[in-house]
C-alpha cells in the first residue's frame, strides 16, 4: 500500500539569516529535497524609477548609490557614463583613470563580501571576518578620497565629486602589495576546503546555454564557461587600454557551471582586478577631475541604453531624455534582478541546504533586485 | 555582426506587415518599431535565424509615453487619455556580438502586448514587471502578477504619468 | 566523594544532594568559562578582540549575559505545546547533567562509583534526543522540527560508531567502569591507552596505530553527537535558524546552551578517559614526591579537567575553521565510513589482545 504523502511548504524569509537582505523563497519540500521554488521580491522597493522622474540628471547619482550598497561606486559609473553619452561629452583622461581605478576596487570590495558570505553561509564563519577586515582597508581608500564609506556619490555627470587624496596612490599599491597574499591564503582556508568544495561542487549546475536564455551575466555567466564581459565585450571608459584576462568556469572539481566555479570566478576576478589597478595607478594623468560642462544638465531628446560590467554583471541603464531637466524615464537593468530569475531552476532537486549554497554562489544584492 | 539598419532591413523582407519603422533619430541607437501582437512572431526569428542568433535579452523596460490629452476626471485630478505605452525590448547577441533595440507601441486604454517568455526567459520577471508599474498585460504569460508592488496593491500602476499616490493601503496612511 | 559524603552525614539522601551540588557548581562554572573561553577564541582566530569591557579581557561578561537572560520575558508562542515546550529545555539538560555522576574527575571525586560507567554514560546521552525532539515537536515551527529531525537522526547515528570505540577500550581493559579504566592507565603518559596502555609487550606497539584510529573516530563521532561543526547540522543558523530551539527565549533557551556547553565537556571527558589517561597525570604527583598524599586527588582533577578543557578547544578550534557539512553528507560520513572502520578496528584490535 503506497503511503500518503504530501509536500510541505517552507518560508525562508524574508527575516531569515542567509537570504541576504529580505528575499522571501517559498520553497516545496518533499522531506528536505526541494520540488520547487517561488522567489517573492519586493520588499526593499524603494521606487528608484519614480523618484528618478522627479529628479534632475545630477539628483539621481545618490538614488543609485542605494540599489546596490556593495558596488555603489561602479552604480555611479554605470549612470554617468550613460548620461555622458547622452550629453555627447567627452571627459578629462585623469577622471577616466581614477573611475577605472575605483571601480575596479569596488569590484574587489563587493567580491570580498560573496566570497565572504558564500562561505559563511556554508558555515565558515573565520574566512567571513578576514575578508571584513581586507575590505575595510578598501573602504578606507574611498573614504579619504570621498568621505564615505559605502554611499559614495563619488562619480558626477562629467567629472567626479573630489580629487584623490595625496597620500591615495601610495595607499594602494600598498594595499595591493597587502592583498595578493591573502588570496593564497583565503584559497588554503576556504576555496581548496574539502568540507567547502563537497559542499559547493556539482551543486547548483547552470548550463551555458540556460544562463544565455535566462540573461545571467557576471560572475554567475563566466563559471558556466563563457568569457563573457562587457569591459571586453562592449568597452566602456578605458577599459581597452589595459591587459587582463576573463577567467572562466573550469569546473575544477566538480561540473562547469556549479557553485564552486561561480565562486571561483570570482577570486580570480580579483586578480584580474588587482592587475588593472596596477597598471593604472601608474599612469594617472595630471589635470582637473570635472569636465567643461553646463550647471544645469539638459540633455537633448533621445534615449540611451549603456551597459556596464557591475561585480554581480551587467548593469544598464536605459535612459529617455524628453528634453527636460529631469529624465523622462530611467529604466534599470539591475545584474540581480535577472540572475535571480534563474535561481528556482538552480535549486530543484537540491536539498534545504543546498539552496542557501546556491543563492550564496549567485550573490544578490536585494537593493538591487527591488531597486 | 549587422549594424541596426541591415536588421532592419531583414525583417522587414520576412516580415513586411508587422515592422512598423525605424526611428534613426535617437541619438544613440536606431529603435525598430513592431506591431504588438507580431512580437513574438519576430523574436523567435530574431533568436532562431543563423545570421542573428539574438540569443539574450539584455533588458524588457516599460515606458509611459505621455502622449495623451490630459482631461480632469470628476475629482479634479489629471488623467491622461489616449496615446500609448511602450515596450522597448534591448537585444544582443552573445555571440556574433551585435545588438539592437525593438519597441512596440499599445493603445493606453487597453495596453496589451504578446509576451516573449518563451523566446527568451529573462523576459518573465521584466514583463511583471512592466506590468507592475504600468498595467500592460502580456499575454500568454504564464504568471502575470504583480512583483515588486504589494501582491493587493490596488492603487493603479505607479509608474505611469499619471499616477496618484492612494490615501490608505490596508488602513495606513501612505503620504508622509 | 558520595562515599565520603555518606560517611561523613550517614544520611543517604545528604549525601546524594551535595555530590550533585558539586557537580552543578562545577557544569555552571564550566560553562561560564567555557562560553568565554569560546568568545575568546573565536575573536582572536578572527583577528578581533571578543568581549573586553566586562571585567579583565571580558571574563565577566557570561555571567553579564546570565543576569540579563534572567530578566528576560518567558514568550510561549500560542500555537506551541506548551506542556512539552516547557519540560524539553529541563529534560535535555537533565541528559546532559546525569552524564555527569559516572565521571571520575580523581580517583577520588567523583559521583558514583557504578561498575557499569561507560554504558551508563553512553544510555544516558542518547537521552538528550528525546528533550531534543520534543522542543522540536512542541514549537510547532517547521524549522525546529526540521532541526529536530536532522539531530535525531544524527546523534543515534553517531551513537554506534562511539560505541564500538568503546568496546574496543572495554575489550583491552576488560572492565566497563571509567574509574578503573582510569586506574590502569597509570601515572606516566606512555601508559595511556593512546599508546597502547600499561603492559609492556610487543601487543602495545601493535596497537598503537589502532588506537589512534580509534580515537580519531570517537572524537568525529562525538563531535557529531554534542552538534558542534562540522556537524552543527541540526541548528545550522544560515539554514535553519537555530534549529530545534529557534522559538526559545530566555532561561529555556540558556537550558540548552548549559546543556550544549555541558556536553562538550563531558564528550572531551569520555574521550580523556578512554585514551587519555582519565586523570592520570602525564609525569608522576607532586604530592607523591613530596610526600603530601593529600595533594594527589586534587592534582588529578587538575588534569583531568585540564585535559577536558583541551578537547574542548580543539572542538571550538576546528568548529571556526571549518565549514559544515550538508545533512545526507554526515550520514554518508557515518554509516559508509566511521562505522566499518570502527569495525575493522574493534576485530583487529582483538586479535590484537589475544596475542
Amino acid at each position: 500500500m503506497a503511503l500518503k504523502t504530501e509536500t510541505m511548504i517552507l518560508n525562508m524569509g524574508p527575516q531569515h539569516p542567509s537570504t541576504h537582505g529580505v528575499l522571501r523563497l517559498e520553497l516545496e519540500l518533499d522531506g528536505e529535497l526541494i520540488v520547487n521554488v517561488k522567489p517573492h521580491i519586493g520588499y526593499l522597493h524603494r521606487c528608484f524609477e519614480k523618484h528618478a522622474e522627479a529628479m534632475s540628471y545630477p539628483q539621481v547619482i545618490p538614488y543609485t548609490d542605494r540599489m546596490d550598497y556593495l558596488a555603489s561606486m561602479y552604480n555611479n559609473f554605470g549612470y554617468v557614463i550613460a548620461v555622458e553619452k547622452l550629453l555627447g561629452i567627452q571627459v578629462p583622461e585623469r577622471v577616466e583613470y581614477i573611475r577605472v581605478i575605483m571601480g575596479e576596487l569596488q569590484r574587489i570590495a563587493s567580491h570580498l563580501v560573496a566570497i565572504g558570505t558564500n562561505g559563511l553561509d556554508i558555515g565558515a564563519f573565520t574566512p567571513f571576518l578576514y575578508l571584513f577586515r581586507d575590505r575595510e582597508k578598501i573602504l578606507s581608500l574611498f573614504e579619504m578620497t570621498c568621505g564615505a564609506r559605502l554611499l559614495y556619490n563619488y562619480m558626477w555627470v562629467g567629472g567626479l565629486s573630489h580629487d584623490i587624496h595625496p597620500d591615495f596612490v601610495r595607499l594602494t599599491k600598498e594595499f595591493i602589495n597587502y592583498f595578493r597574499p591573502t588570496i593564497t591564503e583565503l584559497n588554503n582556508l576556504l576555496t581548496f576546503n574539502k568540507i567547502f568544495i563537497e559542499r559547493t561542487a556539482n551543486i547548483g549546475v547552470l548550463p551555458l546555454d540556460t544562463a544565455i536564455n535566462y540573461g545571467v551575466t557576471g560572475p554567475s555567466l563566466r563559471g558556466s564557461g563563457l568569457a563573457f564581459d562587457i569591459r571586453k565585450e562592449d568597452t566602456y571608459s578605458i577599459y581597452d587600454r589595459f591587459d587582463f584576462e576573463i577567467p572562466v568556469g573550469q569546473g575544477l572539481v566538480g561540473t562547469v557551471g556549479d557553485s564552486w566555479d561561480r565562486y571561483y570566478v570570482r577570486i580570480l576576478e580579483m586578480e584580474q582586478s588587482l592587475r588593472i589597478i596596477e597598471q593604472a595607478i601608474d599612469q594617472i594623468p595630471d589635470g582637473d577631475v570635472k569636465a567643461a560642462i553646463p550647471k544645469r544638465i539638459k540633455p537633448p531628446k533621445g534615449t540611451v541604453y549603456t551597459r556596464v560590467e557591475n561585480p554581480r554583471g551587467e548593469l544598464g541603464y536605459f535612459i529617455i531624455s524628453d528634453g527636460n531637466l529631469n529624465p523622462f524615464r530611467v529604466k534599470v537593468r539591475a545584474p540581480s534582478f535577472v540572475n535571480l530569475e534563474v535561481f528556482g531552476e538552480l535549486c530543484k532537486g537540491h536539498l534545504v541546504a543546498d539552496v542557501i549554497a546556491i543563492l550564496g554562489s549567485i550573490d544578490i544584492v536585494l537593493g538591487e533586485v527591488d531597486r | 555582426m549587422k549594424n541596426p539598419e541591415e536588421i532592419f532591413e531583414l525583417l522587414k523582407k520576412e516580415f513586411p506587415e508587422a515592422i512598423l519603422g525605424i526611428d534613426k533619430e535617437a541619438p544613440t541607437e536606431p529603435i525598430i518599431l513592431i506591431d504588438p501582437p507580431q512580437i513574438k512572431t519576430i523574436s523567435l526569428f530574431l533568436r532562431d535565424n543563423p545570421e542573428l542568433r539574438f540569443d539574450s535579452l539584455m533588458v524588457l523596460s516599460g515606458v509611459d509615453d505621455a502622449n495623451g490629452t490630459k482631461v480632469k476626471d470628476e475629482d479634479g485630478t489629471d488623467v491622461i487619455s489616449g496615446g500609448t505605452l511602450s515596450v522597448y525590448y534591448h537585444l544582443h547577441s552573445v555571440y556574433l556580438k551585435h545588438k539592437i533595440t525593438l519597441k512596440v507601441s499599445t493603445p493606453r486604454g487597453n495596453p496589451q502586448v504578446e509576451s516573449v517568455y518563451n523566446v527568451w526567459r529573462t523576459s518573465d520577471w521584466h514583463e511583471r514587471e512592466a506590468f507592475d508599474m504600468y498595467g500592460i498585460i502580456f499575454l500568454n504569460h504564464p504568471d502575470l502578477r504583480r512583483i515588486l508592488m504589494p501582491y493587493d496593491w490596488n492603487a493603479g500602476y505607479p509608474l505611469r504619468k499619471d499616477y496618484k499616490n492612494p490615501e490608505f493601503y490596508q488602513g495606513m496612511k501612505v503620504p508622509y | 566523594m558520595y562515599q565520603f559524603l555518606f560517611n561523613l552525614s550517614g544520611s543517604e539522601i545528604i549525601a546524594t544532594i551535595f555530590t550533585a551540588a558539586v557537580i552543578l557548581v562545577f557544569i555552571l562554572l564550566f560553562v561560564l568559562f567555557a562560553v568565554w573561553f569560546e568568545r575568546k577564541v573565536s575573536a582572536h582566530m578572527q583577528d578581533r578582540l571578543g568581549p573586553m569591557r566586562v571585567g579583565w579581557h571580558g571574563v565577566l561578561q557570561t555571567i553579564a549575559d546570565f543576569v540579563k537572560m534572567l530578566q528576560k520575558e518567558d514568550i510561549i508562542a500560542t500555537e506551541a505545546d506548551r506542556k512539552l515546550y516547557t519540560i524539553a529545555p529541563v529534560l535535555v539538560f537533565t541528559g546532559s547533567f546525569a552524564a555527569y555522576a559516572a565521571i571520575p574527575f580523581s580517583s577520588k571525586l567523583l559521583g558514583s562509583e557504578v561498575e557499569v560507567g561507560i554504558f551508563y554514560l553512553l544510555a544516558v546521552s542518547s537521552f538528550v534526543v528525546a528533550g531534543i525532539l520534543m522542543a522540536g515537536w512542541s514549537s510547532n515551527n517547521k524549522y525546529s522540527l526540521l532541526g529536530a529531525m536532522r539531530s535525531a537522526a544524527q546523534i543515534v547515528s553517531y551513537e554506534i560508531p562511539t560505541a564500538l570505540v568503546v568496546l574496543s577500550i572495554v575489550m583491552l581493559t576488560g572492565t566497563l567502569s571509567l574509574e578503573k579504566i582510569s586506574q590502569l592507565q597509570t601515572a606516566y603518559f606512555w601508559n595511556w591507552n593512546i599508546f597502547g596502555g600499561p603492559e609492556f609487550s610487543l601487543a602495545k606497539f601493535l596497537l598503537i596505530p589502532f588506537m589512534f584510529v580509534g580515537f580519531l573516530i570517537i572524537y568525529i563521532s562525538t563531535l557529531a553527537e554534542v552538534n558542534r561543526t562540522p556537524f552543527d547540522i541540526p541548528e545550522a543558523e544560515s539554514e535553519l535558524v537555530a534549529g530545534y530551539f529557534t522559538e526559545y527565549c530566555g532561561m529555556k533557551w540558556a537550558m540548552f546552551m548549559l546543556s550544549e556547553y555541558a556536553n562538550m565537556f563531558a564528550v572531551s571527558a569520555i574521550v580523556t578517559i578512554l585514551f587519555f589517561g582519565g586523570y592520570q597525570s602525564p609525569f608522576g604527583y607532586l604530592g607523591n614526591s613530596i610526600g603530601a598524599e593529600w595533594l594527589v586527588p586534587f592534582e588529578q582533577a587538575f588534569w583531568f579537567i585540564a585535559k577536558g578543557i583541551f578537547f574542548v578547544f580543539v572542538q571550538m578550534w576546528l568548529r571556526w575553521t571549518l565549514p559544515r557539512l550538508r545533512v545526507d553528507q554526515l550520514m554518508t560520513v557515518c554509516w559508509k565510513y566511521l562505522i566499518p572502520y570502527a569495525f575493522l578496528n574493534l576485530i583487529i584490535v582483538g586479535f590484537i589482545s589475544l596475542l
